[in-house]
């Protein structure tokens, strides 16, 4: 204490208070955050803007639910996408019925089962297909399905190429959820002589089901919206096609590429509404998901 | 009780080895040793890890059926394969050159990435910092709703409506900023955006989601000990950001933003929809044309008839797989030593 | 339908890292042993030697034997599901299964090993609940999820869950550490009447706990940091409080510990 007395200021403030650099730079970051969100707000409010103004027409006319594009000239107002939302679900169907089972097990085998070589490599490998451009596994299918195999373009090509975009989503989503179930429980249930297959089956598995149905429902949404795959292996179809393993078949974003290369007002109207229809079909799935996953029995955070 | 009497009962006397009876261990080991006698554990186990072969197979097939279909069109190529712009795969002779993919690839999404990385942070540190606790998830559910949109739809909202919007905005960069080679006139008329400059911004847009999404997980998770003890220094909030959250979530930040690195390199219909062909070779600026590899797969892909001439794009579509491949690498061996420590 | 457990010249490790040393105690059966000892000592370790648990930790290896009436569960031919549907356990914390009910949790041991007759699952869940002390507190919402319960009302879920199988070993990890002094209680009279029928292990911190439950106690030390736990003295519960063997066991329960 060697100040004294007269030293100390009359009467020492309450509070530092900051120096006006710093709170200047506080203030500087401040704006700058808050503006950097503002900023991703102007493509979004604009593209959806843009989307709805010219797409919600097409929505409400009478057959766009309900008919294809069978006998419509280009430039008429009518038909609708009845034919590329059934493709559209099938393929993406028929790809989880494929990539959601293997996905599960994949999962399950990393989290209650893989040790070593093995068990890194396929971690490994899932990392490595979730980067694996949508291009590039709709080129493999066509080099193996229809170049190797000598199989003709189908939409069930298309599912294959999807099951390789999905898998690595369901694994990962997967292995997340199985890894958030407490040992405790695992060893609750072999404590009562329950064999570790029953328990991961009656168990395990149940308590993750709502986290593994949540991301087995936002890889499907993910899925439907990839076009690589329709551009390479299917062919595109005015009419609805039931058959995903034989002939053309529209999906939604085959739709509207298709259309894109339409320049009269009704291709205009119905690229925006398939748009549009796309976009709802997507947040459907998400908020299903997100639905779902209210019903954890999981406690998380 | 009969389960009980099925332990007793067991004939006894199996001598066992002494020592260690059950050696490495973990259970899954024992039974590796021991063969488990209950059935359906086997077949579980046998089910399960076929699916993760299925995977490690997946991979593997893909190079592979690439690679085999790739060979015979760049044995027959007759010009440079890295070095040559163009991409000439009609009339019987083959003469194609990656350069202008790479370029177009390369540019238009380091542009995005650009772009997109400084949002993005600031979006994430907004979400988890700065945005009041009540609308920081609603703000959340906006950001994601960006990642909702179909790369198709962002082609079209490129193309039909933002490349026209941000033709101005070219053109006066071309005018004042010409000398520097990234601005100078490109392969392509400006009219209509049809450049790497807008697929570029199209692509930040679409990063946006996928950078925010990883980073603000990462930032969240910034020891609460750590905020208060800054906190508790007198900071500012910036300064407790500057000090524990960006420190702590810096390589989650880099990896998160090399992963969306790695899609803008493979995005395809969006890029396709955007870019205007070019008949001239690149000339590293954003105002050129042309194709990714990716968008020029797809553009050709209605005419895979041919073996060679397939072979060709299969040969471009490798490169990209190899490209997003080593991209992808970088990004989970700069993220995978935070994981540890979380 | 009690047994009895012998270990024989224990040691228990955790990779490379030996969490116990030469461990040998008998269990004689309808009676209860407490384990007590300072913490990381391997009371929890042994313990789930005895039933085969041990080895579902990564890396964990067991050298020795265990015997169940003169059988040795970790003898070749023997399978661990087999030893844990006979060897019934209780953990710390409660952990009913999150996703059956009450009822469904009860019968889970039967159900998961194929039990279908629904009469005899319904009649298996009475008595387990009756016998943990927990049927009259639940038997009018027997269908609500188990995670419903209270903290204590969950512990005895889960001994009744572990006695529907009717093991003949119960052992428990600190069964009441997560509980208040009502349900601890609770639970000590349970065990007191389960006793009659099962041979009971119960690891615990609380002295006054062991003094009251057990029949004979046994003390675990450490002798340092990195070194395996030893099983100090093993005797009758009056002896070890009032008069053991060992100057270490004398300290630890008179509290002049470390
Ligand atoms: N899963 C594990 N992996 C590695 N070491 C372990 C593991 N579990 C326990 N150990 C070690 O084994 C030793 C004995 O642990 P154990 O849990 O049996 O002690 P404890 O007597 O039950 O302690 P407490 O009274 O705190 O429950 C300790 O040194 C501990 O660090
Ligand atoms: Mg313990």
């Amino acid at each position: 204490m060697t100040t004294t007395e007269l030293e100390r200021p009359a009467r020492p403030p309450v509070f530092h208070h900051l120096s006006t650099g710093r709170k200047a730079r506080n203030h500087l970051a401040t704006v700058l955050v808050s503006l950097a969100f503002l900023i991703a707000l102007v493509p979004l409010v604009w593209l959806l803007a843009t989307v709805v103004i010219k797409g919600w027409r097409a929505l409400v006319s009478p057959d766009w639910f309900t008919h294809s594009l069978k006998g419509v000239l280009p430039d008429q107002f009518a038909g609708g996408i009845y034919h590329a939302l059934y493709g559209s679900l099938a393929q993406a169907l028929v790809c989880a019925v494929i990539a959601v089972p293997i996905g599960i097990l994949a999962a399950i085998y990393l989290v209650e089962y893989g040790r070593g070589w093995l068990a890194r490599l396929t971690t490994f490998m899932v990392d490595i297909l979730s980067g694996v451009p949508s291009i590039v596994a709709a080129l493999f299918i066509f080099a193996l399905w229809i170049s190797t195999f000598g199989l003709e373009q189908s939409a069930f090509a298309v599912s294959l190429a999807l099951v390789l975009l999905m898998l690595p989503v369901v694994v990962r989503s997967c292995e997340e959820m199985l890894r958030l179930v407490p040992q405790e429980l695992r060893e609750a249930s072999y404590a009562l002589g329950i064999p570790k297959w029953k328990t991961i089956v009656r168990v395990v598995l149940p308590t993750a089901l709502s986290g593994i149905v949540t991301g087995s429902m936002l890889a499907l949404a993910r899925v439907l919206g990839e076009t690589a795959p329709v551009l390479v292996l299917v062919g595109y179809s005015q009419s609805i096609n039931f058959n995903i393993f034989d002939g053309n078949m529209t999906s939604l974003p085959l739709f509207i590429y298709n259309q894109f290369t339409n320049p009269t007002a009704a291709g205009q109207l119905r690229i925006w509404g398939a748009a549009l229809t796309l976009i709802l079909l997507v947040m459907l799935f998400n908020l299903i998901a997100t639905v779902i996953s209210r019903f954890s029995a999981i406690k998380t955070k | 009780m009969s389960m009980k009497d099925e332990v007793v009962s067991r004939p006894a006397g199996q001598e066992r080895e002494t020592g260690s009876m059950m050696g490495g261990m973990g259970e899954q080991e024992q039974e590796r040793g021991e063969r488990p006698k209950r059935v359906g554990d086997r077949v579980f186990r046998y089910l399960t890890t076929t699916s993760g072969l299925v995977i490690v197979v997946a991979i593997v097939l893909i190079g592979f059926f690439l690679l085999i279909k790739a060979v015979p069109s760049l044995l027959a190529d007759s010009t440079n394969f890295l070095t040559d712009w163009r991409f000439d795969t009609t009339g019987g002779k083959l003469a194609f050159g990656i350069r202008d993919m790479l370029v177009v690839t390369v540019l238009s999404s380091l542009l995005a990435l650009v772009l997109a990385m400084p949002i993005s942070l600031g979006i994430a540190l907004f979400l988890t910092q700065y945005a009041p606790r009540s609308l920081a998830r609603g703000f959340g559910y906006l950001v994601d709703l960006l990642a909702a949109v179909p790369s198709v739809v962002f082609g079209l909202w490129g193309v039909l409506v933002l490349g026209p919007a941000i033709e101005p905005v070219q053109r006066a960069l071309n005018a004042g900023l010409g000398w520097f080679p990234l601005f100078s006139d490109g392969n392509v008329s400006l009219a209509g955006g049809g450049n790497i400059f807008t697929a570029g911004v199209v692509l930040a847009v679409m990063l946006l989601p996928i950078i925010t999404s990883v980073t603000r997980e990462v930032f969240r998770q910034t020891p609460v000990n750590q905020i208060e003890g800054a906190l508790a220094l007198g900071a500012t909030k910036w300064e407790m950001v500057r000090t524990t959250v960006l420190p702590f979530g810096k390589s989650g930040f880099i990896a998160a933003s090399m992963l969306g690195l790695g899609r803008a390199l493979g995005e395809t219909i969006a890029v396709l929809m955007i870019l205007h062909t070019a008949t001239s070779p690149s000339g590293f600026s954003f105002f050129d044309g042309g194709s990714t590899f990716a968008s020029k797969i797809a553009s050709a892909a209605s005419e895979f008839s041919e073996p060679l001439p397939t072979g060709a794009f299969i040969a471009a579509g490798l490169v990209l797989f190899l490209l997003t491949f080593v991209v992808n690498a970088i990004a989970r061996s700069i993220a995978k030593p935070k994981k540890e420590k979380a | 339908m009690a047994k009895r457990l012998d270990a024989k010249d224990l040691n228990i490790y955790y990779g490379k890292f030996q969490a116990v040393a030469e461990v040998t105690l008998a269990v004689p059966p309808r009676n209860v042993t407490a384990f007590i000892g300072p913490s990381g000592c391997g009371k929890s370790t042994v313990l789930r030697t005895l039933n085969r648990m041990h080895e579902v930790t990564p890396g964990a290896r067991v050298e020795g034997e265990v015997l169940l009436d003169g059988e040795d569960i970790y003898a070749g031919g023997v399978d661990p599901v087999d030893v844990r549907r006979t060897i019934g356990m209780v953990f710390q914390r409660p952990n009913p299964f999150p996703t059956m009910s009450i009822k469904d949790n009860v019968i889970a041991g039967l159900r998961l090993a194929g039990v279908r007759d629904k009469s005899r699952l319904d009649e298996v869940a009475e008595r387990a609940l009756r016998g943990a002390n927990l049927w009259n507190e639940v038997s009018d919402r027997l269908n609500k999820p188990g995670g419903s319960l209270s903290g204590g009302q969950q512990q005895r879920l889960c001994i009744a869950r572990a006695i529907a199988v009717q093991p003949a070993v119960l052992l428990m990890d600190e069964p009441c550490s997560a509980l208040d002094p009502i349900s601890t209680l609770a639970i000590e009279d349970l065990i007191a009447e389960l006793k009659k029928e099962y041979t009971i292990v119960i690891v615990t911190h609380n002295m006054q706990q062991a003094a009251r439950v057990s029949d004979q106690t046994a003390f675990f030390n450490l002798a340092g940091v990195g070194q395996p736990g030893k099983l100090i003295e093993i005797d009758d519960t009056e002896k070890i409080f009032s008069n053991p063997g060992q100057q270490a066991t004398e300290d630890y329960i008179s509290g002049r510990f470390g």
